[in-house]
C-alpha cells in the first residue's frame, strides 16, 4: 500500500493545481458578458447551424475500432517481453504464432482498404 | 512514517514545480527559437533577452474574459469546463513514474531516498506511463466535442485518430527496450544502459535499436500534437482546432499541458534510448554530488531533446491528413513490429 502513497499525493497536487489557478482567475478576470461575443467563431459570420450538424468521415469510426483490435495486441505484447531472457526460444516462436494470425487481420484490414484515407 | 512522508511530500513539491516552471522557460525558448530560425528577433523587450515574456503573457491570459459559447449547456458545458482541467491533471501525473537521477543510496532526515522518482517502488512504470498519457486523448475530444464548433469538432476528432493511431506505434516501439532490460520499471532501464561496447560505444539502447528510437521519437511528436503532426490545430484549416472557443486561464491550461507533454516526451525518448543519466566512461562521484551531477547529465540531455522539438517545428511543413494516417499504420506500426522482432531474434540466437 505504501507504495502507492506518492501516486496518492501526487496526483492530489496535479488535480488541485488547475483547480486553484482557475479559481484564482475567476476573482481576477475580466467580465462583461454580451451574447454576441458567445457566440461560436465562424469567421464572423453568424453559424447557421450547431456543430453537431456537421458531418465527418466515417473512417474515424473504423480507426477507432482498429486501434482497440491492435491495442489489446500490445498489452499482450507487454509481460512476454518482460519475461522474454527466461522464455527463451520457446517463448520466441509462441510470439510469432501469435503475431501471424494478428499480421493475418493486419493484412485483410489493408488490403479491404481500411487503412486508405481517400 | 513522519519521515517517509515528508522525504515524499518534498519530491512531490520539487518535481511539480520544476515541471511547472519548465513550461514558461520552453514558451521562451520556443519563441527565440522561432525568431532566430525566422531570422527576426523575437521577444526581446520585457526584461533580459525577453526573458520575462512568459511571466507578462501568463498575466495577461489569467486577466482575460473567460467565455462559454452559446449552445453549450447542460452536460456539455460540464465536459466544456472539465476538458482543460482533465489536459493539465494528465499532463502533470505522468510525471509520476519518470526517474530523473541516480542514487546511490541518499537519505533524507534518516529516510532512504529511494531513487530520484516520485513513486519508486511502483513496479508498473512504463505501463502507468502509458495509461495515464493515453488519458490525454479525453481532454481533446472532449474540448473539440463541447465546444459547439464544427472547426473544434473537426480538430478534436482529428485528435481522436491521430493519437490512437500513434500510441499504438509508441506503445510497440518500446516493446524491443523492455525485452533488452527485463523490466517495466525506468530506473532498471537506465541502470541497463549503463558502460559500453567495445570500450567506446555507450550501452544506448539507440544503437543497437534504432528502428525502435526513431519510431518512438515520430510518434512523441504526433503523440505531443506539435508539428510536422499538429494536424489538430491546422490554424490553416481549422482555426486552431480544439481549442478555439477556450479563452483566458483554460486556454492557458491547454497551452500548458502541451508544454509539460513535451517535457515527458523528451524524458520518455532520452531515458528509453538515450541512456538516461548515464554517460560512458564517466564515473559518477558518491553522494550527494554524484546524484547532483547525474541530475545535470539528464537534464541537459532532456534540454536537447525539447530544442529538437523546437527545432523541427520550426523545419518542417504539416503534413496532410491521409499523409498522416498512412504513415501512423502502413509505416510506423511495420517498423515498430520489425524493431522488437529482429531484438527478440537477436537475443534467441545469442541464448542458443
Amino acid at each position: 500500500m505504501t507504495n502507492y502513497i506518492p501516486i496518492v499525493i501526487f496526483t492530489l497536487v496535479a488535480v488541485s493545481f488547475p483547480i486553484i489557478t482557475l479559481l484564482i482567475a475567476k476573482v481576477i478576470r475580466a467580465g462583461s458578458p454580451d451574447p454576441v461575443k458567445a457566440e461560436p467563431y465562424e469567421c464572423g459570420v453568424a453559424a447557421e447551424t450547431t456543430a453537431f450538424d456537421t458531418r465527418f468521415s466515417i473512417r474515424y469510426y473504423l480507426i477507432a475500432v482498429l486501434f482497440v483490435v491492435f491495442d489489446v495486441e500490445t498489452i499482450f505484447l507487454f509481460p512476454w517481453a518482460v519475461m522474454f531472457d527466461r522464455l527463451a526460444l520457446f517463448g520466441f516462436i509462441e510470439m510469432m504464432v501469435f503475431l501471424a494470425i494478428l499480421l493475418a487481420g493486419y493484412v485483410y484490414a489493408w488490403r479491404r482498404g481500411a487503412l486508405e484515407w481517400a | 512514517m513522519w519521515a517517509e512522508i515528508l522525504v515524499i511530500v518534498i519530491k512531490v513539491v520539487v518535481v511539480s514545480s520544476v515541471l511547472l516552471t519548465l513550461v514558461p522557460i520552453m514558451v521562451w525558448v520556443e519563441r527565440r527559437g522561432a525568431a532566430m530560425i525566422q531570422d527576426r528577433l523575437g521577444p526581446n523587450r520585457v526584461g533580459p533577452f525577453g526573458l520575462l515574456q512568459p511571466i507578462v503573457d501568463a498575466v495577461k491570459l489569467i486577466t482575460k474574459e473567460d467565455l462559454t459559447p452559446s449552445g453549450v449547456k447542460g452536460v456539455d458545458r460540464l465536459l466544456y469546463l472539465l476538458a482543460p482541467s482533465i489536459a493539465l491533471v494528465v499532463a502533470i501525473s505522468v510525471f509520476i513514474a519518470v526517474p530523473f537521477g541516480f542514487d546511490p543510496g541518499l537519505k533524507l532526515f534518516g529516510h532512504a531516498i529511494d531513487g530520484f522518482i516520485v513513486a519508486p517502488n511502483l513496479n508498473l512504470g512504463i505501463l502507468y506511463i502509458f495509461a495515464i498519457a493515453s488519458l490525454g486523448v479525453y481532454s481533446v475530444v472532449l474540448a473539440g466535442w463541447a465546444s459547439n464548433n464544427k472547426y473544434s469538432l473537426m480538430g478534436g476528432i482529428r485528435a481522436s485518430a491521430q493519437m490512437v493511431s500513434y500510441e499504438l506505434a509508441m506503445t510497440i516501439s518500446v516493446v524491443g527496450v523492455l525485452m533488452v532490460s527485463g523490466s517495466f520499471g525506468l530506473q532498471d532501464v537506465v541502470l541497463h544502459q549503463s558502460g559500453t561496447w567495445f570500450g567506446f560505444i555507450p550501452r544506448w539502447n539507440v544503437f543497437p535499436q534504432i528502428i525502435g528510437a526513431i519510431t518512438f521519437i515520430v510518434a512523441a511528436f504526433a503523440e505531443t500534437n506539435r508539428l510536422p503532426f499538429d494536424l489538430v490545430e491546422a490554424e490553416a484549416e481549422l482555426v486552431v482546432g480544439y481549442h478555439t472557443e477556450y479563452s483566458s486561464m483554460r486556454f492557458a491550461a491547454f497551452f500548458m499541458s502541451e508544454y509539460v507533454n513535451m517535457v515527458t516526451a523528451s524524458s520518455l525518448i532520452v531515458i528509453l534510448f538515450f541512456g538516461g543519466w548515464t554517460l560512458p566512461g564517466f564515473a559518477t562521484p558518491a553522494g550527494w554530488l554524484g546524484a547532483l551531477v547525474s541530475i545535470g547529465i539528464f537534464a541537459v540531455k532532456v534540454a536537447f531533446f525539447l530544442w529538437f522539438f523546437v527545432w523541427v517545428r520550426w523545419t518542417l511543413p504539416r503534413f496532410r491528413f491521409d499523409q498522416l494516417m498512412a504513415l501512423g499504420w502502413k509505416t510506423m506500426i511495420p517498423l515498430a513490429v520489425l524493431n522488437f522482432l529482429l531484438v527478440g531474434a537477436g537475443m534467441a540466437l545469442r541464448n542458443l
